[in-house]
């Protein structure tokens, strides 16, 4: 206290004061409501900045716009004047299947083996597999989220479900895959059946490891601790802190669900031949692929599948870094 | 530690024994049709007949205390009925292990030499073109599905190489396509883990260190970064070294390979029970001793890690 009586400070003082009048040191703001709101309320949103910070990456953006272009194109194709029902088996003037017919202006892409258009082809079967590859997607997410956050959050259930995750994890992915694609009818669902058996528990595990981690931090204690529900904390606490790694496991499942049903279609439990997929296609051009003439068969599938794959690859992780509330300005 | 490896052993042995439990009912879950192969022309007689000799008609939990029983107390793993008739399931496999093996190593052998070091090139290069071009790489081997390029390098290979287009055991020059298609996923994973691993540890203060004592970038690259690096590394190793030798199934059947993988998708339709469990039970165990060794490598590596400590001691 003797300190702040210090005679050089009371001269200051003094010599402040003997300056300026108190009604020249001090005058009213006028009072703005706006002004007044405006630092206590932060203009950040998650979303907005997730956003900003996605579209600084220009290749990712290319590839996303190119992607719904691609999607939004395969419900087009069929409305355009020229195109072929994917089924059909064109027929030249005298009434015989035209098969293998190299491309030309009737048929794009050429036709397959049995005289169908590999254009109109190609296209559903763009629809088809990237219809199996989002439903997995959002299967795996769902009851990926659901069980992982289950099984992180609740003690009780830890033991238990660490011990069905050490069985099922442990249990070969392709055995479960062949083995439900065997037993079921081939069809649509039987084939996004069988990869979302298998495709959640990565999912699971991950979400658990990570609730776990965050679970117990300060803020969610003291959410708990004034009286927060369950279900709240883990909605509002939790899971945003786990969209960007959770967007990217989606997104990289896609590709893989793709790749998945090629397999599958490769060893003959696919979707039956009427059903179009870019497995099929493959498959189909596969046989053929010993005579050159005919590679095209091959090729444009496969073409198409690795500009989806790579696309849903890429726009994933660029979506994940910038998902990261690390990575925002 | 012995006590530690004890108990996960039994673990393990548990969770096998429930995984041949789910695999064996979801097995018997397949059409009565597929079990034979004159299916329509089988009278009621001979249907109940040929269900009776499998056992079919038993009780669930009787035809599993059979096969526990006969495994546990012979060794006996059944007889194939269907992809050879009559034969003792160890007899079929055993030819086709090795085979299945020596593809696995060389392919690993393959991938670690040109994974390994093109991960730390790429970390040491961080940034820079040859990192571009990694990364570039590794996006292609992960995203585009493997049943795709294999069937590219086939093509290709077999066309512009002029490589026999399948496989025989005594041309050694048959066996280069299949170990390279079965390499690049390995060497993509090694690299990307590798280098993201080495990219953490040149962060940390030793590193610094290093630098300050006057160390090569060489040398702290290979002697300081790598060999920590590596630690996390080594955990994945032994499993997919393990996964690898059990063979790809595209890849053996691809290029008609008698190995083990090709042999699962052939029985599982041909619905030959005692073989599907055989494979199934050498497929888990498999697994599963992968992981058991990949933590004893990170172990063996790294002298901080102990099994037993439960965090916190050190």
């Amino acid at each position: 206290m003797s300190l702040l009586k210090h005679p050089k400070l009371e001269t200051l003082e003094q010599h402040c004061t003997e300056a300026l009048k108190e009604d020249q040191l001090f005058t009213f703001a006028p009072f703005s409501q706006r002004e007044a709101e405006e630092t206590g309320v932060s203009n950040y949103s998650y979303w907005r900045s997730t956003f900003s910070a996605f579209r600084r990456n220009k290749v990712a953006m290319f590839l996303l716009i190119l992607m719904l272009c691609l999607l939004l194109f395969t419900f087009i194709q069929p409305l355009l004047p020229g195109q072929f029902d994917p089924n059909l088996v064109s027929n030249d003037a005298r009434g015989l299947p035209l098969r293998n017919k190299q491309p030309d202006s009737v048929h794009w892409m050429g036709t397959n083996s049995i005289g169908q258009d590999l254009w109109a082809r190609i296209w559903a079967a763009t629809r088809n597999s990237l219809f199996i590859g989002i439903s997995v997607a959002l299967i795996e997410a769902f009851v990926g989220i659901l069980v992982g956050v289950l099984w992180g959050y609740v003690r009780q259930l830890d033991f238990i479900l660490t011990e069905i995750y050490n069985v099922l994890d442990n249990i070969p992915t392709t055995i479960v895959l062949i083995l439900v694609a065997f037993i079921l009818k081939p069809g649509m669902g039987t084939i996004i059946l069988a990869m979302s058996v298998t495709g959640w528990i990565g999912m699971a595990r991950f979400v658990r490891n990570q609730v776990l981690v965050i679970r117990d931090r300060d803020y969610n204690v003291a959410s708990r601790c004034l009286g927060t529900s369950t279900w709240r904390i883990i909605g509002r606490n939790l899971l945003p802190y786990l969209v960007s790694v959770i967007m990217l496991r989606m997104a990289l499942s896609i590709p893989g669900a793709i790749g998945s049903e090629v397999f599958i279609t490769y060893i003959g439990l696919g979707l039956p031949p009427q059903i179009c997929s870019l497995g099929n296609l493959i498959n189909e051009g596969r046989k053929l692929m010993m005579s050159p003439s005919l590679r095209y068969q091959l090729i444009y599938p496969t073409i198409i599948l690795s500009v989806v794959t790579v696309s849903f690859y890429m726009v994933g992780n660029a979506f994940s870094d910038a998902a990261d509330p690390k990575n925002h300005l | 530690m012995l006590q530690y490896l004890g108990k996960r052993v039994l673990r393990s042995i548990l969770t096998l024994f429930i995984i041949l439990c789910v695999v064996f009912i979801l097995v018997r879950q397949m059409p009565i049709e597929g079990y034979f192969p004159n299916y329509q022309k089988m009278t009621e007689e001979q249907l109940k007949n040929g269900i009776h000799q499998m056992g079919l008609d038993q009780p669930m939990i009787v035809q599993l205390y059979g096969f526990f029983k006969n495994l546990i107390l012979h060794g006996d793993l059944g007889t194939s009925r269907i992809y050879r008739n009559n034969v003792p399931v160890a007899e079929i496999l055993a030819p086709k292990i090795p085979i299945s093996v020596r593809l696995g190593a060389l392919s690993i052998l393959f991938s670690m030499l040109v994974g390994l070091p093109m991960g730390t090139l790429m970390a040491k290069y961080k940034g820079r073109f040859f990192d571009h071009l990694g990364t570039g790489f590794i996006v292609l081997i992960q995203a585009v599905p493997a049943a795709v390029y294999y069937l590219v390098i086939q093509l290709y290979g077999t066309e512009l190489l002029h490589i026999p287009m399948l496989f025989k055991v005594n041309n050694p020059v048959s066996w280069v396509l299949p170990v390279f298609s079965m390499s690049l996923g390995n060497i993509a994973y090694y690299a990307m883990w590798l280098r993201r691993y080495m990219v953490d540890e040149s962060n940390k203060d030793y590193v610094t260190l290093a630098r300050i004592k006057g160390a090569g970038e060489n040398r702290i690259m290979f002697r300081h970064v790598f060999r920590n690096a590596f630690v996390p590394m080594a955990q994945y190793l032994p499993t997919s070294f393990l996964n690898t030798v059990i063979g790809s199934i595209y890849i053996e059947s691809l290029y008609s390979i008698p190995g083990m993988g090709g042999l699962l998708v052939d029985v599982i339709k041909k619905q030959d029970n005692a073989m599907i469990q055989a494979i199934v039970l050498l497929f888990a165990t498999v697994g599963i001793i992968g992981l058991l060794l990949g933590d004893l490598m990170m172990v063996l590596l790294d002298p901080r890690i102990s099994f037993t400590k439960k965090g916190g001691d050190r």
